[in-house]
């Protein structure tokens, strides 16, 4: 009987009403957590895993040795390599493509590297204007990669302690 | 011929129009939106007349209320179209016959002269409708009001009662009861039991 | 100035009457289509720092272009027509669904003098008009040919007529405590100070008024007709362009409707709440804010129109068979013992209350 007065003095006086409208009251005039993106960013971790790049030794000549361990590990069958056997004995590819639709970004290419040769930057700003763009060839991942060889060495050495 | 004439005269016209179509339109959804625009001329007309309360409580009852519920089950059925042309021509005899008795009863009503009042002088501005017909309502015909209003009420129960059945097998919630349960002990039931020791021992 | 007062002179004494009734109705509909603009920037502001967010601020300084920048977007979209529904009826939806929303302003006292139409049942008139807008709704539902839009539009149909008895009860009360169906006479009713407004006497009458008034509007936590979740968007699934901004436009001036609605009834409408404090009005210059007029109806607008909003922030969507049961099993119950509790009150005469 008390516990039915009581029950109805609640839901009468919308008790439980009052306390979600005190919730979003006092939200209304808590700190906002909106980043205006294009003028402010969030801190990105050296970590991130954005778009690809191939790296070169500091001799100028490419890492990849088209051993095949990335194309191999791609869970999304991204990756398609093409090989070649030089003149002075080396085994380079000739072809290095990843598709940056069929991509999942998991960063397994990275990990399975013996070389470090491929590598995934924190720039994840870009798009693709036509058909075909997509394909990201050798000569796009080394450009991509000289480019910005000053950061992702940096990034790279920031993570190492952790691997 | 005066503006407002003009007026009542557009209101009648409409008024007539869409009543025709009402019973002429082949879909019943169109049927019911021109019963609705016979109901808002018919309460045009009824305002003119300083019937305010009457015109608006028109509104309010039949469009507001009746019509929604009457689209609501138009809506829900299926109505073949066929099939209710079908007897058209067979009972317009019969149609025909019962709209020449009513004709004939309201000439017979209009013509009389019971009905020959002088014609009524425009309410004062402060006459209030509203308040008229409370007064009327509550005090000369109090009894045939309340009564009616009791005869509506036995209706409408013995409507719920007539088409209100339990069903065994409905799975419906009973909202009353979900709200009052107690945080602890009406979900969760805590058993105690003695461990039953290592597997494999 | 001399022309133009002889050239007035010229036009017919009719034609006359109808010219001003037309400027009377734009000055209304203007402001309130600018209102109902900026009623949606507002609402996309405050949920949004209910949720910690900034809300729109690109469009314009701190986003105040926003809703032009909509309404614009909107014009120029296509107004696509499913290739089964009934042509006619699913262009006249929005139009009835619209037409009420505005027609209402035509009775609401702005301030003693601000009225369009003075008539003696505005209060019925209110409730009637208002009883209309859920045929935009239902035909919408019904026009487009969906199976989304007519589960909302049946589902509003049975919350709308519903709801209107608990609305309609909680208005009998208004009208026992005022004794007049005229908005001024229910406005003058409650003069005197703040504690002659209506809210204090009547204050289950009002909390179920406004209940109702959001339930009859569709509008968070009542919002099944449109239900994003469960149903896509209701009955304007099938809307574009023009034709879904005029749902849009119907809804939101619905709403301001009520809300100006529940200021009238139940805080004294255009009454300044230090009605009685006379050295305040005696004050020069802001002794004009004090005293009665339109900003007070203004105010007490934006607060409803301001808990709207903060209702739809925090109440997640009711189940729609615990909506039936508000409506029917509480809400109404609490009216007619509230209105008989009212009735015992006027006929012993007590007088703090209700003369």
């Amino acid at each position: 009987m008390i516990a039915n007065m009581k029950h109805y003095f609640k839901s009468f006086a919308l008790l439980e009403l009052f306390k979600g409208l005190k919730v979003t009251g006092t939200h209304l005039f808590s700190k906002k957590v909106t980043i205006q993106y294009p003028e402010e960013k969030t801190p990105i971790s050296p970590r991130f895993r954005g778009h690809h790049a191939l790296r070169r030794y500091p001799n100028g000549e490419e890492r990849c040795i088209a051993c095949k361990l990335c194309e191999a590990v791609c869970p999304a069958l991204a990756i398609t390599i093409d090989l070649e056997e030089r003149d002075d004995g080396t085994r380079r590819t000739t072809q290095y493509d990843i598709d940056m639709f069929k991509c999942i970004y998991c960063g397994f290419c990275e990990e399975a590297c013996p070389v470090d040769a491929i590598v995934e930057t924190k720039i994840f700003e870009y798009h693709f204007e036509e058909r075909g763009e997509n394909i990201m060839t050798k000569e796009k991942l080394l450009a991509f990669g000289d480019k910005h060889e000053v950061m992702i060495a940096k990034d790279k050495a920031a993570d190492a302690p952790y691997r | 011929m005066g503006f407002e004439q003009v007026v009542f005269y557009l209101f009648a016209t409409v008024l007539i129009a869409a009543a025709i179509s009402v019973v002429t339109v082949r879909n019943p959804v169109y049927a019911a939106l021109f019963l609705i625009l016979a109901f808002f001329s018919s309460s045009a007309t009824w305002i003119m007349m300083e019937a305010e309360f009457l015109g608006v409580v028109l509104i309010l009852v039949y469009v507001g209320a009746v019509m929604v519920l009457f689209l609501f089950v138009i809506m829900m059925l299926d109505i073949n179209l066929e099939v209710i042309r079908e007897g058209f021509m067979r009972y317009l005899p019969v149609g025909i016959l019962v709209a020449v008795a009513i004709a004939a009863e309201m000439i017979l009503i209009l013509a009389s002269d019971k009905l020959d009042k002088p014609m009524p002088q425009p309410a004062p501005a402060d006459y209030d409708n509203t308040k008229a017909l409370g007064e009327v309502l509550y005090t000369q015909y109090v009894y045939p009001f309340e009564i009616a209003a009791v005869i509506l009420l036995v209706a409408m129960i013995a409507a719920i009662v007539l088409t209100h059945r339990k069903r065994s097998r409905s799975k419906s919630q009973n909202p009353s009861l979900q709200v009052r349960v107690t945080k602890g002990s009406d979900r969760v039931r805590l058993v105690k039991m003695k461990s039953e020791g290592k597997v494999g021992e | 100035m001399e022309f133009f007062s002889s050239i007035w002179g010229f036009v017919p004494e009719w034609l006359q009457i109808l010219i001003v009734i037309l400027l009377k109705i734009v000055a209304i509909i203007l402001p309130l289509i600018l209102a109902v603009a900026y009623t949606t920037y507002a609402e996309r502001k405050i949920i949004g720092y209910m949720q910690d967010r900034l809300g729109p601020n690109r469009v314009g300084p701190k986003g105040w272009l926003q809703p032009i920048a909509d309404t614009v977007k909107l014009m120029f979209k296509e107004i696509l027509q499913p290739t089964k529904a009934s042509v006619a009826v699913f262009y006249i939806a929005p139009l009835l669904a619209l037409a009420p929303a505005l027609i209402v302003w035509a009775v609401i006292p702005f301030s003693e003098t601000m009225i369009l139409a003075d008539i003696n049942v505005g209060l019925l008139f209110i409730l009637a008009i208002a009883s209309l807008d859920v045929f935009g709704i239902i035909l919408a539902g019904w026009a487009s040919n969906s199976k989304y839009a007519i589960l909302s539009s049946l589902r509003a149909g049975a919350q709308v007529v519903s709801y209107e008895i608990a609305m309609g009860f909680a208005l009998v009360g208004v009208l026992m405590a005022a004794g007049s169906l005229n908005l001024n006479d229910i406005i003058k009713a409650q003069s005197g100070n703040i504690t002659d407004w209506f809210v204090w006497p009547l204050f289950g009458l009002f909390a179920v008024f406004f209940i109702s008034g959001v339930a009859e509007t569709n509008r968070a936590p009542f919002d099944v007709a449109e239900g994003e979740s469960e149903i896509v968007a209701g009955f304007h699934v099938e809307y574009s362009g023009m034709a879904f901004a005029l749902f849009f436009l119907a809804e939101y001036a619905s709403m301001l409707m009520v809300s100006t609605l529940a200021g009238v009834l139940f805080l004294g409408g255009w009454l300044s709440p230090f009605q009685g404090l006379d050295f305040l009005i005696d004050l020069p210059i802001i002794g004009m804010f004090f005293g009665n007029g339109v900003h007070w109806l203004l105010l007490k607008t934006a607060f409803f129109i301001f808990l709207y909003f903060w209702f739809r922030a925090t109440f997640p969507r009711y189940r729609y068979d615990q909506i039936m049961r508000l409506g029917w099993k509480i809400l109404i119950p609490v009216t007619l013992v509230w209105i008989f509790l009212e009735g015992a009150a006027i006929a012993l005469g007590w007088k703090p209350w209700l003369s």
